[in-house]
């Protein structure tokens, strides 16, 4: 509670939070298809409030309408047809009401054709691995020094004090603005998942064999995730950091990588 | 049959034809339906007290971010342990134990049909229990790799792996054993007149259970033997570098664990449809139809494993299939719920701890219902799917589901079982501590995941706080509450509450109300009639 109001005099003052604030929903994201997301899960949200308003308000009535305290005397039905008939056919309807955009928006994100760049993503216990295809680029992205200082039984850092704690990481991964990318996903060890909530994607990467997913933003930021496959110890330090930058921008930062010691160490990795 | 006949000869010179032999012979040589069943159920009490401290040590380190008490690998630890006994420590023998006390008094029967067997299915438990438990004290530690032992994760355990796999092989085995003593009973040992759909909806529900139960565990037992297998002999089945493949585990895994969730929930529904009816004077609406929902979610429940694992990459058209067929189960479930709301309808309500056991169910389990369907539309899952958002849907079936069922089970029969009234003051006050609590630990779940929590980690970023300080006052508070219910339990035990009469409530339905409370240590020797007042559709 003090950090939340702490939080809100620093938002009133428009200084920089250090850290992301608490949510109570999914993001609407920056993708199409995270909009999309968003919106399904809203719909079905509210179909479910709907059915629990009318559900919960009957028990809610009958709890106390027909209770013995207030002289109710029971009835003795135990059959209706009719009744069971609608209340089988309606939810069967919602369902289908449902399911139809649920499989549109599924076919958009199993779509994977023709992408703009493709990242080939290769999960490790516990660090993530990039290597950009036909561009002579790759690196591993781990967890930010802060962090790691901070994440260990008796470091004595309040994480407070350390920025994008745990969702932070050395070196992100760094795609342009509109760009179709294409992730192919696998591992070297166990079972990893790269999940970033405001691109509206999450794939497993399993060890021999190479998943596919994509992604295109349109707002430039940075986006963070984390593994949420459960990968052993360190699996809660394996954060996904994605920086969106304008097309211009990421090509200045391509062309300094092609030259870095980085590649040359790691260029060849899978 | 066979026994009673041999107990009789061996305790005639004493007279002594209807009582227990005396001490430790009585619980170690056990074949009565009722001793077994209080073993069962005090078994499974125990574990779902060590499952809950496992859980407390979870939430206590998850209090606040930044590690404080335990390491990452032993946090994995307590969530892979807390899932496995509360799975197969505490709710499934729970339900069986229930099977054991009431199925027989239900239908009319002198015990269950294989009581030898009875007797081993449940000392394979504390066996099973005791070897698990033991992992915790082996070099590398208790399994850490979640309930679900994906490879190849699971086989980076230590000296604990072969003890894990044999433990499970245990478990199965009992839980077998316990279904097919349940399938043979129910089929033939009811009292005559009594049809198949004449019987009540808890015996109907553990049958549908123990078929479940038959079809499911030898396939989770294979896919453990699998994994015995790549680890020390040799195979590849789920290791790519030898030609197979991971992700086949987790399909062989949840063709076993998606009717295991129903395993769990089947039995709950069957008890909340005994009691609504009681305390609302009035039928079960729609009995047959409620006997043909629990059969269609029986069988979907066959077809929809892999939708817990929209991520692994299927093809489109089997995303899709999974998709419509998990979507289908909410008709079923709908039609449930619709017949529980139905039944008390313009009935004649009170509530006693048993009813608001069974309402706090019937509300919470429809919120898990609820987030149920969000999952199955996979855009969204892709977003749920191992966050915490998942963490606060399966809770919400299993603890305000499965475990208010049991709580409500307990209250309902134990006058039965033990001739005397619990307190029911105290008893609506360990309701309300648990339904407040409850709440107070998995609702704020839903926000994490939604927020992007993962599931299964042991330090979580800043803006992650609140909720998750929420969360472990609520499971403390929850976590104390339950000693009230053992203290309630023990007082009632002891007999110190007012006597209870032979019906115990208010005109319930149902053989086991014919017989005296406490239960007579031998029931229907001789079989029931069924009258008007005990028949059911």
């Amino acid at each position: 509670m003090i950090r939340k109001i702490y939080m809100g005099v620093f938002a009133l003052l428009g200084a920089a939070n250090a850290n992301a604030d608490w949510t109570l929903n999914m993001p609407k994201g920056v993708t199409e298809l995270s909009a999309e997301t968003y919106e399904i899960h809203m719909v079905v949200f509210w179909w479910c409030v709907g059915i629990a308003v009318v559900v919960f308000g009957a028990m809610i009535y009958s709890i106390f309408a027909h209770r013995k305290s207030k002289g109710a005397v029971a009835s003795n039905f135990s059959h209706s047809i009719t009744a069971e008939i609608i209340w089988t056919v309606i939810p069967v309807v919602i369902l289908l009401i449902m399911a139809v955009p649920s499989a549109e928006l599924l076919i958009k994100l199993e779509d994977t054709r023709d992408p703009d760049l493709t990242v080939v993503v290769t999960g490790y216990q516990w660090k993530w691995h990039y290597r950009y295809q036909g561009e002579d680029v790759a690196f591993y992205s781990s967890l930010a020094r802060a962090s790691v200082a901070a994440r260990r039984r008796g470091s004595g850092i309040d994480p407070e004090t350390v920025e994008n704690y745990l969702l932070e990481v050395d070196k992100p991964l760094v795609v342009p603005k509109g760009a179709k990318v294409r992730i192919l996903l696998t591992s070297n060890d166990v079972v990893h998942s790269w999940w970033v909530p405001e691109l509206a994607i999450k794939k497993d990467a399993v060890p021999g064999f190479i998943n596919e997913t994509w992604f295109s933003a349109d707002v430039v930021g940075v986006y963070r995730g984390q593994c949420a496959e459960l990968s052993g110890m360190d699996h809660g330090y394996m954060p996904i950091v994605v920086e969106v930058l304008e097309e211009d921008v990421y090509n200045e930062w391509l062309d300094r990588q092609k030259g870095s010691p980085n590649v040359a160490a790691d260029g060849d990795v899978r | 049959m066979s026994t009673i006949v041999a107990d009789d000869h061996d305790l005639h010179v004493d007279h002594s034809h209807d009582g227990p032999v005396k001490g430790w012979r009585r619980w170690v040589y056990a074949t009565n339906h009722k001793d077994i069943g209080t073993m069962y159920l005090i078994f499974s009490l125990a574990m779902f007290f060590s499952g809950g401290l496992m859980a407390l040590i979870i939430r206590t380190e998850l209090f606040t971010p930044g590690l404080q008490f335990i390491d990452p690998a032993f946090f994995n630890q307590m969530t892979t342990m807390h899932a496995l006994i509360m799975v197969f420590g505490a709710v499934m023998p729970a339900f069986v134990g229930l099977a054991n006390w009431m199925i027989p008094l239900m239908i009319g029967a002198p015990d269950m049909a294989l009581p030898r067997m009875n007797n081993w299915s449940f000392w394979i438990l504390p066996v099973a229990f005791s070897i698990l438990g033991s992992t915790l004290l082996m070099p590398g530690g208790a399994p850490a790799s979640g309930w679900t032992m994906y490879p190849p994760l699971v086989l980076q355990t230590g000296d604990a792996f072969p003890f894990l796999i044999f433990s499970i092989h245990l478990m199965g085995l009992s839980s077998i054993m316990g279904a097919i003593n349940v399938i043979v009973t129910i089929i033939n040992m009811r009292a005559p007149d009594m049809t198949l759909l004449k019987m009540p909806m808890f015996v109907w529900t553990w049958l549908i259970t123990a078929y479940l139960l038959l079809a499911v565990m030898p396939v989770l037992a294979g896919a453990v033997t699998m994994l015995l297998t790549d680890q020390f002999f040799g195979t590849s089945f789920f290791l790519a570098a030898g030609g197979g493949d991971p992700v086949m585990f987790q399909h062989i895994f949840w063709f076993f664990g998606h009717p295991e969730v129903y395993i769990m929930i089947l039995p709950a529904f069957g008890v909340v449809s005994e009691i609504i009816p009681t305390f609302a004077r009035k039928p079960l609406f729609g009995h047959d139809s409620m006997v043909y929902a629990a059969s269609s979610i029986a069988f979907l429940s066959f077809i929809v494993w892999a939708h817990h694992m929209f991520t692994v990459g299927m093809p489109l058209t089997g995303q899709m299939f999974f998709m419509f067929a998990t979507m289908l189960i909410a008709v079923p479930t709908g039609v449930k719920v619709f017949n529980w709301t139905a039944t008390m309808w313009k009935g004649s309500m009170t509530f006693e701890t048993p009813m608001l056991f069974s309402l706090g169910f019937l509300f919470l389990f429809t919120i898990g219902g609820f987030s149920g369907l969000m999952l199955a539309i996979v855009p969204a899952d892709i977003q749920y799917h191992d966050s915490y958002f998942v963490v606060a849907h399966f809770h919400y079936v299993l603890v305000p589901g499965s475990i208010f069922g049991l709580m409500a089970a307990v209250y309902y029969w134990l006058p039965k079982w033990t001739g005397h009234y619990y307190n029911e003051r105290q008893g609506q006050i360990h309701f309300w501590l648990s339904t407040i609590f409850v709440n107070m630990t998995f609702f704020p779940m839903h926000f994490l995941g939604l927020a992007g929590m993962p599931r299964r980690i042991p330090d979580y970023s800043t803006q992650f706080s609140d909720f998750n300080s929420v969360a472990s006052i609520g499971a403390i508070g929850f976590g104390l509450s339950q000693l009230l219910f053992v203290y309630i339990v023990y007082q009632c035990a002891q007999k110190k509450g007012p006597k209870a009469t032979t019906a115990v409530w208010d005109n319930p339905q149902g053989l086991e109300w014919t017989v005296p409370s406490p239960a007579p240590y031998h029931t229907f020797d001789t079989p029931p009639r069924i009258t008007s007042s005990t028949a059911f559709s």
